[in-house]
């Protein structure tokens, strides 16, 4: 038997020929016969009733379609977690955009027009737009204190460790909201045939979401609703929960007209009105011992979640768990909580509350390196988590990481140590300072917790008429290379070749439910999965005496198609089953958090230039342990995009609200970096292995969001001496602390001449 | 027909696009994007940000490299207009196709057809393109999925490969 190895080659991607020649085919490229286009009509305000809602005279309105929350066949809201969030407000609004009436026409240019003609009045209520406003409770907009959710993890006994500190390192850390920018907005089209039931297609990640929300609102069976993914632009979490929201428009206009309905948001409706990062603010307080070991702390971590509940309970409880960061702590307190404001509700974007925590995190380990007087380097060394210690939550680390060996290998391929002596060496004189940060960190794969449990995912493997075998499940390609790896892994697991095995598009009447395509799950949990429903066709066929037990691809495709011309269908199917030993405890949070984690080194170096006060990134190594590593293009190709955006977390996108709403919600005011703004990012992996994932990966996805703020902040104290502990950090930020600390040098000379 | 309500203010166009003329009637100040995807059809021409900041509707306007939603179509007038589709000859990927495809510079692929046309003009400007030219060449296209990175190594690998051929 010829085994090829696929798993580990850069196999071309499934759908690469359709993409780099214009063939693939976007939800904006889908037109159907008597399609009308839908459009959104929104609150202009932040929080208040609804009074009266005109329709503007000079329009004829027999000729659009017309759609309020009266309309609505089933219940009024976007079921995912919780049903809070209304599909289309009836008599209060909670936030700016929030959508109202919607209305569809077959001319475009006619629809904006109307769009227009619609006014609405409101008795405003007062809104709460900051974190530390919505703590004070003086105006309750949610619930009974202005509180989505509450975690606490509670490890050891922190209040006896303050007394036997010999330092004690405070800190508060913020970061601000970020837009996904994904390059393809958000879209859906809807058709409706009162047997068949519902149709959407869009954008989006992940099929059963939409599926859920939509038999809530259009109050139809599960068979009734069919959901199918169109190739989607780009999604980083940004299309995770909105789908639902604009497939339930457009299914709604659809079912009132009869006809089909296309909704696309231009890009300045799909920025002020969808979902972006979680903004954050965490306090760390640490007890820290003479010899620079962390002794325990507490960490204080909140999230600002919009106008309703949303993601924002799982966003918080991914970023409680990380703010630890990879190191042991004797004990520790954790607090998390997630706050209800009059904005947008925020939602997924790839890290899903890890990059905001561990920001805090890695600032505040190279403040408490300052406070014991070691270097940024060897405060990590010796607080590091070892294999047999446990995690905040009592994890006991299995994996033989050994997180020393990673950085120094960050640190040779960085050049990190001729490079911070010769910056301190040139930054006497000049007004150009150049400095070099890391950021060491971790990042859990697949559903937190008992998520997976929950999730309970389904994957299937059919055999063809040709030999050939599809894939079936409901994760989704959206340029990470979904499709090209879950084939890879059912290739190597049947021994075929990589063009023996085709995958379906996902579509709620032909794939199962395996998930969101969410939380780095696919490949390892997914294709995990994938691994076994592809050995059960095997199985199928050497049991039915087709197949022997070795064979070349050429006798597998032969005997798959015969047994599929005998027996007319050859489909294998697979549930998740926790792996054994996994404990988790909902209520106390406490155990394995993660099947496995993901561990990485990065290291940023950094120009300020002095006249404009801008930062630049001259130099990224980007280096992590992910298990083994399937598709090197691929996956190399994940790190540095991650790196990409968390330089522009870092040093470029900010979002600027004003009441609640976005105020910059264009390409040419959000500011996400472009190939002129980049520097070399250097992807590295070490490959330990892993026995969860599928032939050893593990998650690789959001990895990359984590480490590149607190690197490149890093970076920039040690380029001025001064830190920074809020991002996005924009050169009016470095203007104004150094224009501070120049005044502040001034008064003290001043007074001492005194 | 020419003089239904709908049809009034509009005008008759001819067009060059990827090589076949076409006539279209169309209103004078129609973005060029939206009369390549809804009047031809043309969809690999894709809309990212509407106001000329992304590059993902680029197109050859002879020869030129243009945004597509900020040309009005009466200035397209008599032009030749490449796409995407306009790229590979006789079913034969184009180098630069090839390349992207290799290199990992296609992920989401919604900026591949303007950031590949884009590469295009460059390498017509700059057979042998230094990284700094490179990236300047392309810093009209935004890419939200690669880091850009592996783009550069596509441009790269492209420009070598076309060199080689050349030479042979």
């Amino acid at each position: 038997m010829k085994r090829e190895r696929i798993v580990g080659t850069s196999v071309p991607r499934k759908e690469g020929l359709d993409k780099v020649t214009g063939k693939a085919r976007y939800i904006d490229d889908m037109t159907l016969p008597g399609m009308l286009f839908g459009a959104t009509v929104r609150s202009q305000i932040p929080r208040g009733k609804i009074r009266k809602i005109t329709f503007h005279p000079t329009i004829a309105w027999n000729d659009y379609v017309i759609v309020s929350a009266k309309d609505i066949p089933g219940k009024n809201c976007i079921a995912l977690i919780g049903e809070d969030q209304p599909c289309l407000a009836s008599e209060c609004v909670n936030h700016p955009e929030e959508p109202i009436v919607l209305i569809a026409h077959a001319d475009r240019h006619a629809l904006r027009k109307a769009a227009e003609a619609i006014s609405i009045e409101y008795d405003p209520l007062p809104a709460v737009f900051t974190i530390e406003d919505s703590e004070r409770g003086s105006e309750i907009i949610w619930g009974t204190d202005n509180t989505f959710k509450t975690y606490r993890i509670e490890k050891g006994n922190i209040d006896e460790i303050w007394s036997k500190a010999d330092y004690i390192v405070e800190g508060e850390y913020s970061t601000g909201a970020q837009e996904q920018l994904y390059i393809e907005n958000n879209g859906m089209i809807a058709a409706f045939d009162p047997q068949q039931g519902i149709t959407v297609w869009g954008s989006l990640q992940c099929p059963y979401y939409v599926h859920k929300a939509l038999m809530a609102l259009c109050n139809l069976p599960a068979e009734r609703v069919r959901v199918v993914q169109m190739e989607t632009g780009g999604a980083f979490g940004g299309k995770e929960d909105y789908p639902s929201i604009i497939a339930g428009h457009a299914a709604l206009l659809a079912m009132k007209s009869g006809r089909p309905v296309k909704i696309v948001y231009d890009r300045a409706e799909d920025m002020v009105a969808t979902t972006k990062r979680h903004p954050s603010r965490t306090r760390h307080r640490t007890a820290v011992s003479k010899d620079g070991k962390i002794l325990g702390g507490e960490i204080e971590f909140t999230i600002d979640g919009g106008a309703y509940a949303t993601l924002s309970s799982v966003v918080l409880s991914r970023g409680v768990i990380h703010a630890a960061g990879p190191y042991y702590w004797p004990s520790i307190r954790i607090r998390g909580k997630a706050v209800a404001t009059n904005m947008p509700p925020h939602g997924a974007f790839r890290g899903f509350g890890a990059p905001q925590s561990l920001f805090a995190m890695e600032r505040h380990m190279d403040r408490i390196a300052q406070a014991a007087g070691l270097s940024p380097i060897e405060i990590r060394r010796r607080n590091f988590l070892k294999p047999g210690e446990t995690t905040a939550t009592e994890q006991t680390v299995h994996e033989p990481i050994d997180l020393g060996k990673l950085l120094d290998r960050g640190l040779t391929v960085s050049g990190y140590h001729s490079k911070k002596e010769r910056f301190s060496r040139e930054n006497q004189t000049g007004t150009t300072k150049k400095g070099i940060g890391i950021a060491t960190f971790l990042h859990g794969a697949g559903f937190t917790g008992s998520g997976e449990r929950y999730l309970s995912s389904v994957v299937g493997v059919e055999g063809c008429a040709d030999g050939r075998v599809r894939v079936l499940v409901s994760s989704t390609e959206f340029g990470q290379g979904t499709k090209t790896v879950l084939c890879q892994i059912a290739a190597e697991a049947l021994a075929l070749r990589y063009e023996d095995v085709t995958i379906a598009q996902p579509d709620t009447t032909q794939v199962p439910n395996s998930g969101p395509t969410v939380a780095s799950r696919t490949v390892m949990v997914v294709g995990k999965l994938l691994e076994s429903a592809a050995r059960g066709i095997r199985q199928t066929l050497i049991l039915a005496g087709t197949l022997g037990d070795s064979y070349s691809a050429d006798e597998f495709r032969s005997a798959c198609g015969n047994y599929v011309a005998e027996h007319g269908q050859l489909r294998s199917w697979v549930q998740y089953e926790p792996p054994p030993g996994i404990f988790w405890d909902d209520q106390n949070y406490r155990g394995e958090a993660y099947a496995a984690y993901s561990w990485a080194v990065y290291i940023a170096e950094v120009t300020v230039d002095l006249n404009t006060y801008s930062v630049s990134v001259n130099d990224f190594v980007a280096l992590q342990e992910v298990g083994r590593v399937l598709h090197p293009v691929l996956a190399t190709g994940q790190i540095a995009g991650g790196v990409a955006q968390g330089i522009g977390f870092a040093l470029y996108e900010k979002v600027i609200w004003k009441k609640g709403r976005m105020q910059n919600n264009q390409m040419t005011n959000y500011i996400m970096p472009t190939s002129s703004d980049l520097p070399p990012i250097r992807v590295f992996f070490e490959e330990l292995g892993n026995v969860h994932g599928a032939f050893g990966a593990k998650g690789i996805g959001e990895l990359p969001m984590d480490g590149p703020a607190p690197a490149i902040l890093n970076a920039v104290e040690d380029a001025l001496g001064v830190g920074f502990n809020s991002i996005p950090l924009l050169p009016e930020d470095v203007f104004e602390a150094m224009a501070e600390r120049s005044f502040t040098r001034e008064s003290d000379i001043a007074s001492g001449v005194r | 027909m020419t003089n239904s309500p709908e049809d009034r203010g509009k005008c008759e166009i001819s067009l060059i696009v990827n090589g076949e003329t076409t006539r279209v009637r169309v209103f004078p100040m129609e973005r060029l994007l939206d009369v390549l995807r809804q009047e031809l059809g043309i969809t690999g021409v894709k809309e990212g940000c509407g106001e000329g900041e992304c590059g993902s509707c680029a197109v050859l306007m002879d020869g030129t490299l243009v945004n597509s939603c900020l040309v009005p179509v009466l200035q397209a007038e008599g032009a030749s207009i490449v796409t995407i589709e306009g790229l590979a000859a006789d079913f034969r990927m184009h180098t630069l196709q090839e390349a992207f495809l290799e290199c990992g510079g296609a992920q989401c692929g919604i900026c591949t057809p303007g950031m590949i046309l884009a590469a295009c003009h460059l390498l017509s400007k700059k057979p042998a393109p230094t990284l700094e030219q490179i990236q300047e060449g392309l810093s009209g296209n935004l890419c939200r999925c690669t880091g850009y990175v592996q783009i550069f190594e596509a441009v790269a690998r492209a420009a070598r490969r076309r060199a080689a051929a050349r030479s042979s």
